[in-house]
């Protein structure tokens, strides 16, 4: 499998470290309930199909980047830096 | 029998080789097999169950029978197709799965007890008594089964792995690859051309076809020469591609010197490649199908177009009179190419009504073969017409049911082949492998010409993909016959008739299967191990599903397949995992201080990837705990130097580096002034420990957080997260800078006047009181002094930039010698921690809270924290959790163990009665006595308690009393002082 | 082809010996009748299992004989066995050292036990022992630490130094490998087992009592009114049920989203190697700490290996080279002397990876449902207890004493997780 790194280009997935789905970004507050952070820290929707997920360029230029990629398939659909992705919703 | 003036052997260069210890000649170009071939050697092998004898069905990786043992020791070699591998002077070649010998195999005995071992017969006996499975039926079962023997010995060749990119993969140089390859090379792109075979062509170097006006081997050498001169084409001969993934990438075994009769083991042996491909074109070929009948599996009945390949391509014929059964008219050149060879042809005995001889031979129509004879060498056929049946005596008999294109790569992410009835074959699924376009005979194109034609096509498809030009490359001349072929799968008739040849699996099987209700094909396989041989399947799936789905009263496109599953062809271990041998398996980390420590005879133990050293022993010292006990010794009593430079650094500067500290760890460090550290501690999202350190700031906007040696990786990966995914509006940067800084501990109550030595400006109490840091000149170089202590001790840890790292340890030990100190090892360092209740990851295992360690006010209420919430959830602040707490021995044994578990004294050591275990021990010299860290249900509470403390898997008891975690100095008046 | 489609085996019920086998050889393999029927679905159930692998069979199994329960039906979208029990490297054993697992896997050690019989099946279980090997003084506290408990729970657990495995297994490098081998921790009673003959021994078994096994069965929806389950919706039409058990491994997720569940599941592939046949040379299950590298040998002279997740989400069930060639990497440093056998087939299976790397065998919070899911890459060696203790959860409506903390509202409370790998809630870390 290879990722397109927005600032390497593209790269084989033994450079990358895989976190999971790109829930991650969306940490609750500390005041939120406690499903929240349930749904947070364990829950996952887990479909088969597209998902966006979180990916470190661990080898590479450690950039966070949130790829969406089919579960089925592993087609890549597209990478973003992560910190793109969380600055465009500041 | 070799045949003169035939083939693409180099008769000027003849080669002795031997099999089974019999000396034979061959010929530079020849196979194991041709070679044997050559020398009239039929029997080669037996086969996995029933031990029948085997002799050489095919020409190809896909043989299932000629599996032979080369070389021996390090370097022997089981398994080894006789079809695939290039005999070598020299070369040794055995058989396997035969004792006492290949002639008389007492394990052919099975083959007569076969009524009772068909499919799945051991699901259904050897169960009573219970334990006679592992003591009596398996082991005969294991013995019996396996092929060749690997040597007992470890490997000695060198293999590799490498890396490709390309822009056009070419798998398989036939006509179509050829084709295809010379299309996108003369189009100018990056080419990657591979073919298992040692020289390129395919079937036009087993053919008698020409192409051009050339012959096949000819123009395809050519072709071969033209991209052998451009810059933009690797060709890669003898080179397996294996399997497809993800994004283009492709797995292929390059056997780089298989053939060389050099074996000194310097040269690589195998390759294995990753090749990245922007567009493929597979040109794979096709594999021709066996057909099912009585006793199909004697030596001397072989595929129809090897019995071709080895007249044209390596002069030999494989029989003296040889007949041909077929369904198709392609195998009627089996016995045209013989017949020109000068080899008596029997006859063609075809399924077909309709059949028509092509040449002058015998044909007999609408027949078929049902029974032969001869039963380490073939010696009749009987075939059935409508009239009756009839037997013709033939050495040889070349049998063809049609072909299969090798659509094995298209099916490798989960594609599934198209059945085509035309042709009665799976084809590939258009857009089964993302940007990979089929061509020729593995597309169910059989004719060269049409070969010749697609592979241009595809070649087209792929520079159009990859916005380039095509360069206009005319398609040569070449045959173009139809492929006329009837379906025929099995022989009717009584007898077993072979599908997968080497696992034995016949017709039968097959039947029983469906009627066991085994009726999907995964089930019909996994219950006859039907495709489940080194050639799985390649030889035999396509009729044995036929056969199943005519059981079941179902379609073949209904019935389906089996999965393809990578790799195409077996690939050593050897190659896959190359470099990984002894040292190799992971990189090495080493200290600055590495060379100077093993010069004082320290044992280096492994920390990570790091090396770290166990303990320096003394003279005169023979046991690691004299050395453990002086060592803590002299810390407590002198001064002892420890290189701690594997602990994680991190470099954080900028205006929000506090902001960033305060959210990872749980305490603040906002307020930390400038010049001082402060201890840390980090938890996980879920709210359980991750690591701990102590993070020293420099200036207001300038930070260093040490990390653990284990979780430095971690903590990095960590701090991005969080910068990047949570609060990328933080303005900061850090990076890691563990491998920039030399780091030593300098511990005692002389570790001031030690320093003192080395400093510029010497420091005192007030000007470095405890947990203060700075910069400093250390023996003239610019460095940094952290007055922090993992000792309890009065201590520093000093950090110079890492190519000074080896000059400071030397000039520390030696100012630490002449003051009665010395180094001190990991073992040391251990003893020294547990004494002041210092944790660890042994403490801090990744299940454990920061209330279980005693750390749960750390975590501050005045601001939130990555783990915070979920610190605070019931189940993790139960006061009946287990607890970090002391031990010490109060019972006879004064041993403690790591490991071990408490439980109340009085009370059986049963799950219910557990109380905690213990996590790491050590004698302390300072107490005379062991001391360990555990954890405990209910903590605290239970401090002055006995416990019953068992580590039964070393057959260990005592009786332990629990005590508070900080054992050494409680108030911290030495470190301080 | 009457047989196929109804009539079952009841009263007829064919008896496997090694006298069996001995009469049918001698008669032509020809009265061999079918191993389980191909029923039609019934309207209703009293009970549906969806999920036709290791873990549906068994529960199937064990409602029937243990519970008296056979008006049940499990619904399998492919073959029975299809999934990760057809897949996997057939290890058993009872090594776990944390509450939950540990007595769980012992009771399911204890059923593999007696399984052959109480199957009239024989699934080759083989306890040809497996160690654990490990690297450094900290894991070999560790596995103390977990021997100890594997002790306590009355199970079999042996600490060996590098002597002993030394004479134990002399083809490991212990000379030359990165990470020495300090020891190992060893279970004379693990050991390995065919696995598609588990899944088949299991249906069998259910179908013989009376159990519908039905294939080629989607279940596209879960009925639910007012809270409670009323059956499913499937590609072969509506069936009513009063109690439906989720056994669906790696689709998990999708069949408890079809009741509007959220699982604390993520689906991840893990491969698994097996070389050409090679005569016998590995005769114990081997693990290597330092590389998550575990292998053995099957009686077909297998070389069966695996290792680590490929640790990206997948549904594909097939990984990629990284991986593969890190799991190999391993072998050729633990044992080079089997460097030279040659990889013969990969595979790769889809993984349900809980958040704590421990499975789930609960209720749910709609009347009726139940779900068992979580296994990781665990299951096979939790097959039979798997099945026997969701049955006992499903007939009885109360956990069975080996899986009282299999509990899915730990993950909100915290209390009790079982993260045996102590690598926190990110799901493909266990």
């Amino acid at each position: 499998m290879r990722l397109p790194c927005p600032i390497c280009g593209e790269r084989d997935i033994r450079e990358f470290y895989y976190q999971g789905a790109a829930v991650a970004l969306d940490r609750p507050d500390p005041e939120a309930s406690a499903d929240a952070w349930q749904d947070y820290v364990y829950l996952r929707d887990n479909r088969p199909g597209p998902l966006r997920e979180m990916w470190h360029h661990d080898s590479g230029c450690s950039a966070w980047l949130v790829v969406t990629r089919n579960t089925l398939t592993h087609e890549v659909l597209g990478a973003e830096l992560a910190i793109d992705v969380k600055g465009a919703r500041a | 029998m070799r045949l003169a003036d035939k083939g693409l052997i180099d008769r000027n260069a003849p080669i002795s080789f031997s099999f089974d210890g019999v000396e034979y000649n061959g010929f530079k170009g020849d196979t194991l097999a041709s070679a044997l071939l050559a020398n009239e050697v039929r029997l080669v092998a037996r086969s996995f169950k029933y031990h029948r004898p085997r002799g050489i069905l095919t020409a190809g990786s896909e043989e299932p029978n000629a599996l032979v043992t080369i070389g021996s020791g390090g370097r022997a070699d089981p398994n080894a197709r006789a079809t695939v591998q290039e005999i070598y002077t020299g070369l040794e070649a055995r058989s396997q799965n035969a004792w006492p010998s290949l002639g008389f195999d007492a394990m052919a005995v099975n083959d007569l007890a076969a009524p009772f071992l068909g499919a799945g017969f051991y699901y259904k006996t050897l169960m009573w008594p219970r334990a006679f499975w592992e003591r009596v039926y398996e082991p005969i079962i294991r013995r019996a089964a396996g092929l060749g023997t690997l040597s007992g010995q470890a490997n000695t060749d060198k293999y590799e792995r490498a890396f490709a990119h390309c822009d056009l993969l070419v798998i398989g140089a036939g006509p179509a690859g050829l084709m295809a390859a010379l299309t996108a090379a003369r189009s100018g792109v990056d080419v990657i051309l591979a073919d298992e075979d040692s020289i390129m062509g395919g079937r036009l170097n087993a053919e008698t076809y020409t192409v051009d006006g050339q012959t096949g081997a000819d123009w395809a050498a050519n072709t071969v020469a033209e991209l052998a001169g451009m810059d933009n084409v690797r060709l890669m001969t003898r080179t397996v591609v294996t399997g497809a993934y993800d994004q283009g990438t492709y797995g292929a075994l390059e056997r780089v010197n298989h053939h060389a009769d050099r074996r000194d083991g310097k040269a690589v042996l195998e390759t294995f490649w990753r090749i990245a491909a922007k567009q493929t074109v597979l040109a794979a070929g096709a594999l021709e199908r066996p057909i099912a009948f009585q006793n199909n599996d004697r030596p001397g009945i072989m595929m129809a177009n090897a019995v071709r390949a080895y007249v044209n391509r390596w002069g030999v014929a494989p029989g003296k009179t040889v007949t041909v059964f077929a369904n198709n008219d392609d195998a009627h050149r089996s016995a045209m190419d013989l017949q020109n060879a000068g080899v008596h042809v029997a006859a063609v005995i075809d399924s077909r009504n309709s059949a028509k001889a092509l040449g002058d031979y015998r044909l007999i129509t609408g027949a078929q073969v049902c029974a032969t004879s001869g039963r380490k060498q073939l010696e009749s056929v009987t075939y059935r017409t409508a009239s009756g049946e009839d037997s013709i005596s033939t050495d040889c008999l070349a049998m063809s049911g049609g072909w299969n294109p090798s659509v094995h790569m298209t099916c490798h992410m989960n594609g599934r082949p198209t059945w085509r009835e035309d042709i009665a074959s799976f084809v590939p699924t258009p857009g089964s492998i993302p940007n990979m376009t089929v061509a020729g005979a593995c597309n169910g194109d059989f004719s060269t010409a049409a070969c010749l034609a697609a592979g241009v096509a595809a070649a087209r498809d792929a520079l159009a993909a990859l916005g380039t030009k095509p360069a206009e490359v005319p398609i040569p001349n070449a045959e173009d016959s139809d492929y006329k072929m009837e379906p025929l799968w099995a022989v009717a008739g009584k007898g077993r008739a072979w599908l997968d040849f080497q696992n034995d699996v016949s017709v039968k099987d097959i039947k029983q299967a469906a009627s066991e209700n085994f009726r999907s094909v995964e089930h019909m396989k996994r219950y006859t191990t039907q495709g489940m041989a080194t050639d799985q399947g390649k030889n035999s799936n396509v009729n044995a599903l036929a056969l199943l789905a005519d059981a079941t009263g179902r379609g073949i496109p209904e019935t389906g397949t089996t999965t393809f599953r990578p790799p195409y062809s077996p690939v050593a271990i050897a190659a896959m995992g190359a470099g990984a041998q002894g040292k190799g398996f992971m990189p090495e980390r080493f200290i600055t201080s590495h060379a100077a420590t093993i010069e004082r005879g320290a044992p280096m133990m492994e920390a990570g990837l790091w090396y770290r050293p166990s303990y320096f022993p003394a003279k005169g010292e023979t046991h690691w705990r004299q050395s453990c006990d002086r060592e803590v010794n002299l810390v407590r009593e002198a001064v002892g130097v420890c290189d701690v430079s594997t602990l994680g650094k991190i470099d954080i500067q900028g205006p929000d580096a506090a902001a960033l500290l305060d959210f990872v760890y749980t305490n603040m460090f906002s307020t930390l002034k400038t010049g001082r550290v402060r201890y840390g501690l980090m938890l996980r999202e879920d709210g359980h420990v991750m690591d701990d350190g102590t993070t020293a700031r420099l200036s207001d906007t300038h930070f260093v957080m040490t990390t653990t040696t284990a979780a430095a990786g971690q903590v990095m990966r960590h701090l991005e997260f969080v910068t990047q995914c949570l609060r990328p509006d933080w303005d900061l940067r850090f990076t890691s800078v563990t491998e920039q800084w030399a780091q030593f501990a300098v511990a005692g109550p002389k570790s001031r006047e030690l320093l003192n030595g080395l400093l510029s400006t010497p420091i005192d109490n007030e000007t470095w009181p405890f947990m203060a840091c700075g910069d400093v000149t250390v023996a003239g170089v610019q460095g940094r002094l952290f007055r922090i202590s993992f000792s309890g001790e009065h201590a520093y840890e000093v950090a110079v930039p890492a190519r000074y790292g080896d000059a400071l340890f030397r000039a520390l030990l030696k100012q630490a010698e002449a003051m009665g100190g010395g180094a001190y090892g990991m073992e040391a360092l251990n003893v020294l921690r547990i004494e002041k209740g210092f944790i660890t990851h042994g403490e801090i295992h990744g299940r454990v809270t920061a209330f279980d360690i005693g750390m749960d006010r750390m975590i501050s209420a005045k601001k939130d924290c990555i783990g915070k919430v979920m610190s605070q959830r019931e189940g993790l602040l139960d006061e009946d959790r287990e607890q970090l707490m002391g031990f010490k021995p109060v019972g006879a044994v004064k041993q403690l163990t790591g490991g071990a578990h408490f439980y109340p004294e009085g009370e059986d050591p049963t799950p219910d009665n557990d109380q905690g275990y213990m996590t790491s021990v050590g004698f302390s010299p300072t107490f005379g006595h062991f001391l360990g860290l555990g954890f405990v249900r209910g903590g605290a509470a239970r401090q002055g308690d006995r416990l019953r403390m068992i580590d039964a898997v070393r057959g260990i008891e005592t009786v332990v009393e629990v005590c508070h975690p900080v054992f050494f100095d409680p108030k911290g008046d030495r470190a301080r002082g | 082809m009457g047989w196929l489609k109804s009539g079952g085996t009841g009263g007829q019920v064919m008896r496997f010996s090694g006298l069996r086998v001995l009469k049918e050889g001698l008669t032509g393999n020809k009265g061999w009748s079918p191993h389980w029927r191909d029923p039609e679905p019934k309207a209703e159930y009293d009970v549906i299992i969806i999920g036709g692998g290791g873990h549906g069979l068994a529960t199937a199994f064990y409602l029937a004989s243990q519970h008296g329960i056979t008006n049940v039906a499990v619904l399998e979208k492919g073959y029975l066995g299809g999934g990760n029990v057809g897949r996997n490297t057939t290890i058993v054993r009872a090594n776990y050292g944390l509450p939950g697992n540990s007595e769980f896997y012992s009771h399911s050690l204890k059923l593999w036990e007696g399984l052959e019989q109480e199957l009239n099946y024989n699934v080759m279980h083989s306890q040809r022992g497996v160690i654990n090997l490990f690297n450094s003084d900290g894991s070999r506290d560790a596995a103390a630490r977990r021997g100890n408990a594997v002790i306590g729970q009355g199970d079999d657990a042996v600490l060996m130094g590098n002597a002993d495995v030394r004479k134990m297994l002399p083809y490991l490098d212990f000379d030359q490998t990165r990470f020495p081998i300090y020891g190992g921790l060893y279970q004379p009673r693990g050991g390995t087992a065919r696995h598609d003959a588990v899944a088949w021994g299991f249906a069998r078994g259910a179908d013989q009592r009376g159990v519908d096994l039905i294939q080629q069965c989607e279940v596209t929806g879960i009925d639910i009114v007012d809270g409670v389950v009323k059956g499913v919706q499937t590609t072969r039409g509506a069936i009513r049920a009063k109690k439906v058990g989720i056994v669906a491994a790696g689709r998990s997720s999708q069949v408890a989203a079809m009741a509007g569940m959220r699982l604390p599941v993520e689906s991840h592939v893990l491969q698994a190697f097996v070389t050409e046949g090679v005569k016998p040379v590995i005769d114990h299950v081997i693990t290597y700490e330092a590389g998550h590298f575990y292998i053995s040998q099957s009686d077909k002279g297998g070389l069966v290996f695996g290792g680590s997740l490929d640790l990206y989400s997948s549904y594909a069930s097939r990984g990629n080279l990284p991986m593969a060639e890190h799991v190999i990497e391993s072998a050729v440093t633990l044992m080079p002397s089997i460097a030279k056998a040659k990889v013969l087939r990969s595979w790769g299976g889809i993984m349900d990876m809980s958040s704590d790397g421990s499975p789930i065998i609960d209720k749910t919070h709609i009347d009726g449902l139940y779900i068992n899911c979580g296994w990781c890459y665990g299951g096979f060696k939790a097959t039979p207890a798997s099945g026997n203790t969701f049955a006992h959860l499903m007939a009885t409506g109360n956990p069975h004493t080996a899986a009282v903390r299999h509990r899915m509202d730990r993950f909100s409370t915290g209390v009790g997780l079982m993260d045996e790998e102590a690598t926190g809630s990110q799901h493909n870390l266990h």
